[in-house]
């Protein structure tokens, strides 16, 4: 159907030059733009009948509860301490897609109080790589909470994340009439071999996976769905450097106060309507924003690849998934000395990879 | 004599009768407002928390919004039920359902006995605020509002113009001088009941009605009538963002807030427990500080400047400036050699020894960046990749200087590197360049190629750098910029040297004593010769006779394009 949004068509050369689009919305976009968007929620609409609950326990959710959206295949190892992350944080329910698990994931999840898990058979790649499910539940479930939505490797951080649970978070976007907030995947990676230190069920996979790269992303604008293209940190520079323009978006928008008629558009990097991407300041100052850090590269990573080239089930092809098996079989380290160890997120906003703005 | 307070809640209703019972419980009398929106049951749901306090009181319930009359009504009214039921009170202190003493009630009594004829009330003229929302400052006063600021904005904005050009204007009633201030206060009995039972009260109400935020304007300027003795500041510590929105507290602020010795805080986060467990809890009052909140100020205006003004030649997922709108392009001064590596044996090498900087080679060579020291990465994991330094040229500029805070960074450039930064560099005020003009022939005249080749190469790259150079003399440029030709430098290359090693590292007070080496130029004077014979025009070089030695010229200074 010619839905999968290609990040490639931003312009990559900037400003310099023209400044062009000044964020007006030419009458044939906006109508291109709500179409496409129909057309997600459509999509979504049809392949709910896909999802078949097995745990539904949203009667349970409080009016002002922030809620998680997760998809996921076999990561019941990673669960427990995915679980405990975001409940320390006050999130107050999850709602799970499992897709067709082996492994125990899903039992493990309808056990759990706080939980609704809906499980699937169907492809993963043919629901847009799981967005379509989402967008359903999320629409569904999610209208007018905040929502976060996530993958089980990927850890949210915010500005004092530490010190402040979530809701503090949510409250004060709401008094700025804010509706999304930003949070760049931040690739984590063991210092070694990415095999080398097996995961242990419960804990934080950043005892293992501590290393991350500070200063070498790229970004430039999307003009189309006006968000920021984010390419770099170590797979672009370890996995893509021979193709820089197929290295994985970094930008995200997790967190969104949910209204009907919004979709993600391409995993969480994109949403519609185009609003809910302006998260960025484009006069000089600095909005606030949070960090996913991404606990991919991590045991068992090999056997994960192995299954996931069988499945062919990912995006653009599994290029990706190609790139990582051709240079896996290396074992690669992707730590150098320049790395950074992870200590907080006062660390990350002190970087610059994340920033506080106007939030005190 | 005690310390009377009005509460104005409309949210958080349990907070605000834990802060009511804490007062109350310490010897204050509280009259409670609530907003007429708050439902019947959650106001049956507060009035019943408090009934075993006879000492709090509720007055009549009005419909407040944002910056309208109704806010000033609900003051009023308050202040009228205190005065008339409480007459042991010598100040009555407005705050709000959000606010949290911070210091025990005690100490805030002892304060204001010290200082019984005192009105605490920030009121300043509107030519000394510099805060007013949308532009409007005295005219708040002398236009007519009818239209919500908030949901009928462009209403509100043609009506204000409107007025402005047939030139409305109206009066105000005798006496008043029109002063602004927090909302938050705490006046003297004295002056709010003179301000209250006032002749002229109706007058003043009837024009304060329908004057723009009058909760910000009424008490402010009719105490300026009555008050012998006013402390134009507010007792409560509460911090505005550049939106106008309260900054909240939370429990990370705790120390902060115990240290500012400020007696109300406002506006504190509803869940923040150990806040409210803190300065709620029984404590012995002994000191008799000054508010000091200047700690606080910093912190937020921090958080403003941030917001505003963000981190100079930072690119990043929340900051991502316009061309022209970066407030810094770049995070710090960095130079730009061209044609100096030509010219030079090992001209890096030499840079580093004179200049406390991280001198690199040609990070935008053809082949590879070269980072200093031969190193294959550079701080932030940047890596030598040209596929991925041209990918992004300027993310990978702006990264690598910014990864490199804290130590200046110098390159070396010329027309066979990247030429995608030019426009960017040359209007960056961060940017030092200094250009030997020609010096890229150099490194040809000494090729061991075929002459039709190196012709052609010097064709191509003169034609570059002459692309670069009409940009360095555009009016656009905001860089520092030299440019010598190559005969002008090789005549006295220590004078030049010196100049842009001093600006580098402008306390050095070592002079140069050791200039780097010169490659051996006998015959490029008829290299150049060739090249003309060839059919190429050689522009950039300078003067260099066919034969011998660059004849001396009459010496000319290099020049500063700025």
């Amino acid at each position: 159907m010619g839905l999968t949004l290609s990040q490639a068509e931003c312009d990559k050369k900037g400003p310099q030059g023209t400044t062009g689009d000044e964020g007006g919305l030419g009458l044939r976009q906006a109508i291109k733009l709500r179409r496409e968007r129909r057309q997600r929620q459509w999509r979504a609409f049809r392949k709910r009948r896909q999802l078949k609950p097995v745990a539904d326990r949203t009667a349970k959710i409080g009016a002002r509860d922030v809620i998680v959206f997760c998809t996921l295949r076999n990561e019941r190892i990673r669960l427990p301490y995915f679980l405990r992350y975001y409940r320390d944080m006050r999130v107050g329910h999850f709602i799970f897609v499992d897709n067709d698990s082996d492994d125990g994931s899903r039992e493990y999840l309808m056990a759990q109080p706080d939980c609704s898990v809906w499980t699937t058979k169907a492809s993963y790649k043919a629901a847009a790589f799981g967005i379509d499910w989402l967008n359903h539940l999320l629409r569904k479930y999610g209208t007018g909470h905040w929502t976060l939505t996530v993958d089980p490797d990927e850890f949210f951080v915010y500005p004092f994340c530490d010190t402040r649970p979530i809701d503090a978070l949510t409250d004060w976007l709401d008094t700025y009439h804010l509706r999304s907030f930003p949070a760049m995947l931040l690739d984590m990676y063991p210092k070694g071999p990415i095999d080398a230190v097996p995961y242990r069920e419960g804990q934080n996979p950043f005892e293992i996976a501590s290393w991350f790269d500070a200063g070498n992303y790229m970004i430039s604008r999307n003009r189309k769905l006006q968000n920021l293209w984010i390419q770099g940190g170590p797979r672009a520079r370890v996995f893509f450097a021979d193709d820089p323009l197929s290295a994985p978006s970094l930008n995200k928008t997790p967190l969104v106060k949910w209204q009907r008629g919004y979709v993600f558009a391409s995993s969480t990097h994109m949403i519609l309507p185009r609003g809910l991407n302006m998260v960025y300041d484009e006069w000089g100052g600095e909005k606030a924003s949070g960090c996913l850090l991404h606990a991919k590269f991590l045991s068992p990573i090999t056997a994960k690849v192995a299954e996931e080239m069988v499945r062919r089930e990912h995006y653009a092809g599994s290029r990706e998934y190609e790139a990582y098996r051709d240079r896996l079989s290396s074992e690669p380290d992707l730590w150098t000395k320049w790395s950074e160890k992870y200590i907080n997120w006062r660390q990350l906003e002190i970087l610059g990879l994340m920033s506080k703005g106007n939030w005190a | 004599m005690t310390v009377g307070f009005i509460m104005m809640c409309h949210t958080a209703l349990d907070r605000a009768a834990q802060v009511a019972r804490y007062w109350a419980t310490h010897g204050a009398p509280v009259v409670i407002h609530v907003d007429a929106r708050v439902s019947a049951e959650d106001f049956g749901h507060l009035g019943q928390s408090l009934a075993d306090l006879d000492t709090v009181s509720f007055c009549k319930r009005f419909k407040c919004d944002w910056g309208t009359w109704s806010l000033v009504q609900a003051a009023q009214t308050g202040a009228e039920q205190m005065l008339a039921r409480h007459p042991e009170v010598g100040h009555v202190f407005l705050a709000s359902g959000s606010c949290l003493p911070l210091r025990p009630l005690q100490e805030l009594s002892d304060y204001l006995a010290a200082r019984p004829t005192t009105d605490f009330i920030e009121s300043v003229t509107t030519a000394e605020v510099g805060w007013t929302v949308g532009g409007i400052d005295m005219e708040r006063f002398t236009l007519r509002f009818p239209f919500s600021w908030k949901k009928q904005r462009r209403l509100f904005d043609s009506y204000v113009d409107f007025q402005r050009r047939i030139g409305f204007k109206r009066k105000i009633p005798g006496g008043i001088v029109p002063h602004l201030g927090s909302q938050w206060w705490c006046l003297s009995r004295s002056t709010l009941a003179a301000i209250l039972q006032d002749p002229d009260r109706p007058q003043h109400d009837r024009y304060f009605k329908r004057v723009w935020i009058p909760d910000e304007s009424y008490f402010q300027s009719l105490s300026r009538l009555y008050s012998t003795n006013i402390e134009s500041r507010s007792l409560t510590l509460s911090k505005f963002d550049y939106q106008g929105k309260p900054h909240i507290f939370y429990d990370d602020h705790l120390q902060l807030l115990r240290r500012s010795d400020c007696f109300v805080a406002r506006k504190i986060w509803p869940k923040a427990e150990k806040l409210y467990a803190t300065f709620l809890s029984d404590r012995p009052s002994e000191s008799l500080a000054e508010p000091n909140p200047s700690k606080i100020d910093r912190l937020f205006s921090k958080a403003v400047e941030r917001r505003t003004r963000g981190r100079p030649g930072l690119y990043m997922q929340s900051r991502f400036p316009r061309q022209d709108h970066e407030n810094g392009k770049t995070s710090a001064q960095y130079s730009i050699f061209q044609g100096f590596s030509d010219l030079f044996e090992n001209f890096e090498g030499w840079l580093a020894k004179y200049v406390g900087a991280r001198v690199h080679g040609h990070l935008f060579g053809p082949e590879r960046a070269a980072f200093a020291g031969g190193e294959r990465m550079f701080n932030g994991c940047l890596t030598d990749s040209a596929l991925l330094r041209d990918y992004n040229p300027r993310g990978f500029l702006t990264n690598l200087i910014w990864n490199g805070r804290g130590e200046r960074q110098c390159f070396m450039f010329s027309p066979r590197d990247t030429q995608d930064i030019n426009w960017f560099t040359a209007t960056d005020p961060n940017a030092q360049i200094s250009i030997i003009s020609g010096a890229w022939a150099v490194p040809l005249f000494h090729a061991q190629m075929d002459f039709a080749e190196i012709r052609r190469e010097a064709a191509r790259l003169q034609q570059i750098e002459i692309e670069q150079l009409n940009i360095l003399r555009s009016m656009y440029v905001k860089a520092r910029v030299r440019i010598w030709t190559m005969a002008e430098f090789i005549e006295n290359p220590m004078e030049p040297l010196q100049t842009i090693i001093d600006e580098i590292s402008p306390r050095a007070t070592r002079r140069l004593t050791e200039a780097p080496q010169m490659i051996e130029l006998t015959g490029f004077g008829q290299f150049l010769q060739n090249l003309k014979n060839q059919g190429m025009q050689p522009r950039l070089m300078g003067d260099f006779p066919v034969a011998g030695e660059a004849v001396s010229q009459p010496r000319r200074r290099p020049y500063l394009v700025k």
